[in-house]
């Protein structure tokens, strides 16, 4: 049957539109010589589907339609920052000199790698104002893990293991306690207050002699800046605690503010958002992490050093400068293809236009706050920073929940924002719509969010229904992980 | 500034919509003593022709694998890139998107990861598959931590020949005792040294395979050995295309698949970004980390694809996650299945068989050559030579006459024992005989004149 509609198309998997018999390479022949693989060696049959390069193409191509992009559209998922992914940054990262260099050529040949990397280095410390930064971790999970092991690692050397208890404010993302929790430590959370920021007597409340850090995200994830941050590190550090930062909503501040002067001791910095390295449908990512001077012996491995111009990569953990760093976080040396976009977007905009790039983000926000405060209900009063946070509020008595609001947002050909997160407001929206929109972009998303919200007194039943005109409707996450079906198999899987 | 759209007339109404003056005021949560105005010592924006000749330029000093003849691996493989991959993993749907949180405007991203999935559990012989990790270094750590969590068991036993930084990131991100890890690096692997010292406290055996020096294993004794004391076997596979023309670990007996996939689709880019695979059994599917996608229904009983399981994930249950892993390799694991998509069956084996025969040419080559010893018995595309001089001086010097002629295995490991002459060697389709006998005659020329 055929189930095209228009432009888009039905696309089968490619195990039931490829053969086995088929392929979409040419190779070279081969002379049959006698294996030296061993006993472990094997002809069987795997299974595997190949395909011609024109079916390859229509095959990914038509998929892609499937999909909605930040180049395509508004994209206001908060704290994901969305923003523009310029295509010089692409451009630069399949130069030769970086995408085909190997991570173990010797030093002498790749001296340009080690360049940009301490390039890069030496801008992410001076915009954050910190006295290191490593470069390895691979996104911002990654980084968060390596900010904690170092604070970790310092109260190793402080013989103070006993302190296990890290606070970790409600309004935090997953990967906080997660992460926490992964190193061993009792994650102890801590209240936020009406304001949607840190309740700081709670904070001190909960500070005792197994006080070993705090995990804030600044701006905090309801969009607005954490106030007490100076007074909040500086009891943590007389407590004998550390404060790491989780950066993610760095975008909202770069340029503007160094995260050095508010004392805090790591903090990591995601790439894909700040510097717009793309997001490629959940990755790679980048996390490079920025340590105080009281972590930064802790740092992993391996660093690069400039020295008079001769860079060296210290691989070693017995060499003089990583004797008390906590080790090494993954294979080689961190993401490179990454670097070097993120450094494209750095040298494009220098120190004034990173300014800007904040500035234009916290006013692309704060005019969507003002234009959408009469139909939709901001979860806190003032202004935000780079991102808006709504309650549910405005959905009362309609019969309309969040989700559903989100799906009606898709049929008016929007992406819709990060829904029911941050936890501690009821049926969250949080819109980042960064410093890449245009003001008339921004102007027809008010329009047409403050027409949802009409449509909610005229005819709540449609947004149940939505969205109507997708490739596909509703899906049943229930049943999806209820009977896991994860790969293709043979037989039929659904009775549909 | 080419990247920004406002206009400073803009600005000015918006700020009036606003109803302030000075962009700052909304800046007022900043404390009073943190400068918004500080000083950076960094230059001023620059046109897309400066930043491409600055960037050309450091590019220009490193020496790139099409230049010369190439030689690398030990994790990291040199292979040919049908044009088709780049061109449309740098399709605005792909490349723009974000993790496919709204299934019914993803399903391109969640329908090609399905597809992953499908291939990354056909080659490694396993149930099913992850829709990636960081590389193939977090997959292993990632994979001894799920051990740990199944088995409800600490020790960990590492054979001798795993790459020896796999083994640092394993000691950095999972074990809080190192008296839990046992790993001693040496070229030696004897698979019965490696059952004598599996008891009742083991969560699980980790073993490369080819391994770190290059050889070939079957690994069904170990296998049996290892679950005949309740403990879990992890295969670690870095040169994926291996798996065209050897048994697959499944078919060995693995428990969890642990692999670096960057030679299917992803170029070198100096180590990363990578993709790493992780594969397992259907009974330990809700213990896998990371981002899984199943097929499902809509509300009108059409096909379609979600992130599911996510009651594993951080996202849903913070500090009780299997793993706070949250964004992983999504584009890389798009290039990695449309390279895979191309190869199809026919194409896989085929440039396994290539890579295979490539190292065999070399190693036929090098036998002869007085002095080099090549230490393996049997190998896939890359194996070991001990050569008659310091490997690091050799590559260095190889270099200057321009070749890159393999890894020092001393440039990884930081374990005692002495490898300072022994030589990685990887060969792969790439290398023609004019490659080969340029390392042939160099070598020499290094080595004795």
């Amino acid at each position: 049957m055929n189930k095209n509609k228009g432009l888009d198309h039905d696309e089968q998997l490619l195990f039931e539109v490829g053969d086995i018999n088929k392929t979409g390479v040419d190779l070279a022949e081969i002379d049959n010589l006698k294996h030296m693989i061993g006993d472990s060696f094997s002809e069987n049959e795997i299974g595997l589907a190949g395909l011609s390069e024109p079916e390859t193409i229509r095959h990914y191509v038509r998929l892609s339609r499937k999909n909605y992009s930040i180049d395509a559209g508004l994209y206001p998922l908060g704290s994901c920052t969305m923003k523009h992914n310029p295509r010089l940054n692409e451009k630069m990262a399949r130069l030769e000199g970086f995408s085909d260099i190997h991570p173990l050529q010797p030093i002498s040949t790749c001296q340009g790698a080690l360049e940009l990397i301490d390039l890069i280095s030496s801008w992410l410390k001076e915009l954050t104002g910190m006295a290191a930064v490593t470069m390895t971790p691979k996104a911002g999970a990654q980084g968060e893990l390596c900010g904690m092991m170092a604070i970790k690692q310092a109260l190793l050397d402080r013989n103070e293991l006993n302190r296990k208890v890290v606070l970790v404010p409600d309004s935090a993302h997953g990967t906080n306690p997660a992460t926490a929790a992964f190193l061993g430590f009792e994650v102890k959370t801590i209240k936020s207050n009406d304001k949607g920021l840190i309740d700081f007597s709670d904070f001190k409340d909960n500070i005792d002699e197994n006080f070993a850090g705090v995990m804030i995200t600044n701006p905090n994830t309801c969009g607005l800046f954490e106030t007490d941050i100076v007074k909040i590190s500086e009891l943590t550090h007389k407590s004998g605690g550390y404060l790491y930062c989780d950066g993610a909503n760095f975008n909202a501040v770069v340029g503007k503010l160094k995260p050095g002067d508010l004392g805090i001791d790591a903090m990591h910095i995601n790439l894909h958002k700040t510097f717009s390295t793309p997001h490629g449908g959940g990755g790679p990512g980048s996390g490079p992490v920025v340590f105080s001077d009281r972590l930064e012996k802790f740092c992993p491995t391996p660093l690069v050093k400039n020295i008079k111009g001769d860079f060296i990569l210290v691989e070693d953990s017995n060499e003089k400068d990583l004797t008390k760093s906590f080790g090494r976080l993954n294979v080689f040396h961190g993401q490179m293809g990454m670097f070097v976009r993120a450094m494209s977007y750095m040298l494009s905009h220098g120190a004034d236009g990173l300014k800007q790039v904040s500035e234009d983000a916290v006013l692309n926000a704060n005019y969507l706050r003002a234009s959408l405060s009469s139909h939709l209900t901001p979860a806190f009063d003032g202004f935000c920073m780079h991102e808006i946070l709504f309650s549910d509020d405005f959905l009362k008595d309609t019969g309309v929940e969040t989700l559903d609001f989100a799906k009606a947002m898709i049929d008016e050909g929007y992406h819709p924002m990060t829904i029911y997160f941050p936890l501690v407001i009821h049926g969250a929206l949080l819109v980042e719509p960064t410093e890449t929109e245009s003001k008339q972009s921004l102007d027809h998303f008010i329009k047409t969010l403050c027409d949802l919200v009409e449509r909610l007194k005229k005819d709540s039943d449609s947004f149940k229904a939505a969205p109507l005109f997708t490739p596909i409707r509703r899906l049943d996450e229930t049943q999806a992980a209820r009977k896991p079906v994860l790969r293709w198999k043979e037989e039929p899987l659904i009775a549909v | 500034m080419r990247y920004l759209p406002l206009t400073n007339d803009d600005r000015e109404d918006m700020k009036k919509v606003i109803g302030v003056s000075d962009i700052n005021e909304m800046f007022t949560n900043v404390p009073k003593e943190v400068s918004l105005d500080p000083k950076f010592n960094l230059p001023s924006h620059k046109t897309e022709m400066e930043v491409g000749k600055i960037l050309s330029e450091i590019a220009n000093k490193n020496i790139n694998s099409n230049q010369v003849p190439f030689f690398l691996g030990a994790g990291a493989y040199k292979h040919h890139i049908p044009a088709t991959v780049d061109h449309i993993i740098q399709r605005s749907e792909f490349l723009t998107s974000y993790t496919p949180y709204q299934p019914e405007i993803s399903q391109g991203t969640l329908q090609y990861l399905f597809e992953f999935q499908t291939q990354v559990s056909l080659i490694t012989g396993m149930d099913v598959s992850n829709a990636s990790m960081y590389d193939g270094s977090t997959s292993t750590a990632e994979a001894v931590s799920m051990a740990k969590r199944i088995t409800k068991r600490n020790k960990v036993v590492i054979s001798p020949t795993l790459h020896p930084q796999y083994a640092e990131v394993i000691n950095t991100l999972i074990s809080s005792n190192e008296d839990e890890i046992d790993y001693n690096f040496s070229e030696n692997f004897e698979v019965e040294k490696l059952i004598s010292k599996i008891d009742d406290s083991v969560s699980c055996v980790v073993v490369q395979n080819p391994d770190f020096f290059g050889s070939c294993h079957s690994l069904e004794q170990l296998a049996e050995h290892t679950h005949s004391k309740g403990a879990l076997l992890i295969v670690v596979v870095n040169e994926i295309i291996s798996l065209g023309i050897m048994k697959s670990p499944g078919e060995m007996g693995a428990d969890i698949v642990a692999c670096e996939g960057q030679s299917l689709g992803n170029p070198l880019n100096f180590g990363g970004p990578y993709i790493g695979l992780m594969s397992t059994k259907d009974k330990y599917v809700r213990q896998l980390p990371g981002r899984i996608v199943g097929e499902t229904i809509d509300m009108n009983g059409e096909k379609g694809f979600v992130l599911t399981l996510a009651t594993r994930e951080q996202h849903i249950r913070r500090e009780k996650a299997t793993s706070n892993i949250c964004t992983n390799s999504g584009l890389c694991s798009l290039a990695f299945t449309i390279h895979l998509s191309l190869l199809g069956e026919m194409g896989f084996k085929k440039l396994s068989k290539l890579n295979h025969e490539a190292a065999i040419k070399l190693y036929n080559k090098l036998k002869t050559l007085e002095g080099f010893e090549v230490t393996n018995n049997s190998f896939f595309n890359e194996f070991t030579v001990k050569l008659p001089i310091d490997a690091s001086v050799f590559v260095e010097k190889m270099a200057e006459k321009g070749i890159l002629a393999g890894v020092p295995v001393s440039r990884v490991s930081n374990q005692e024992g002495d490898f300072s002459n022994l030589l990685l060697v990887a060969s792969s389709e790439i290398n023609s005989d004019f490659d080969r006998d340029n390392f042939i005659k160099l070598a020499k020329e290094v080595c004795y004149e």
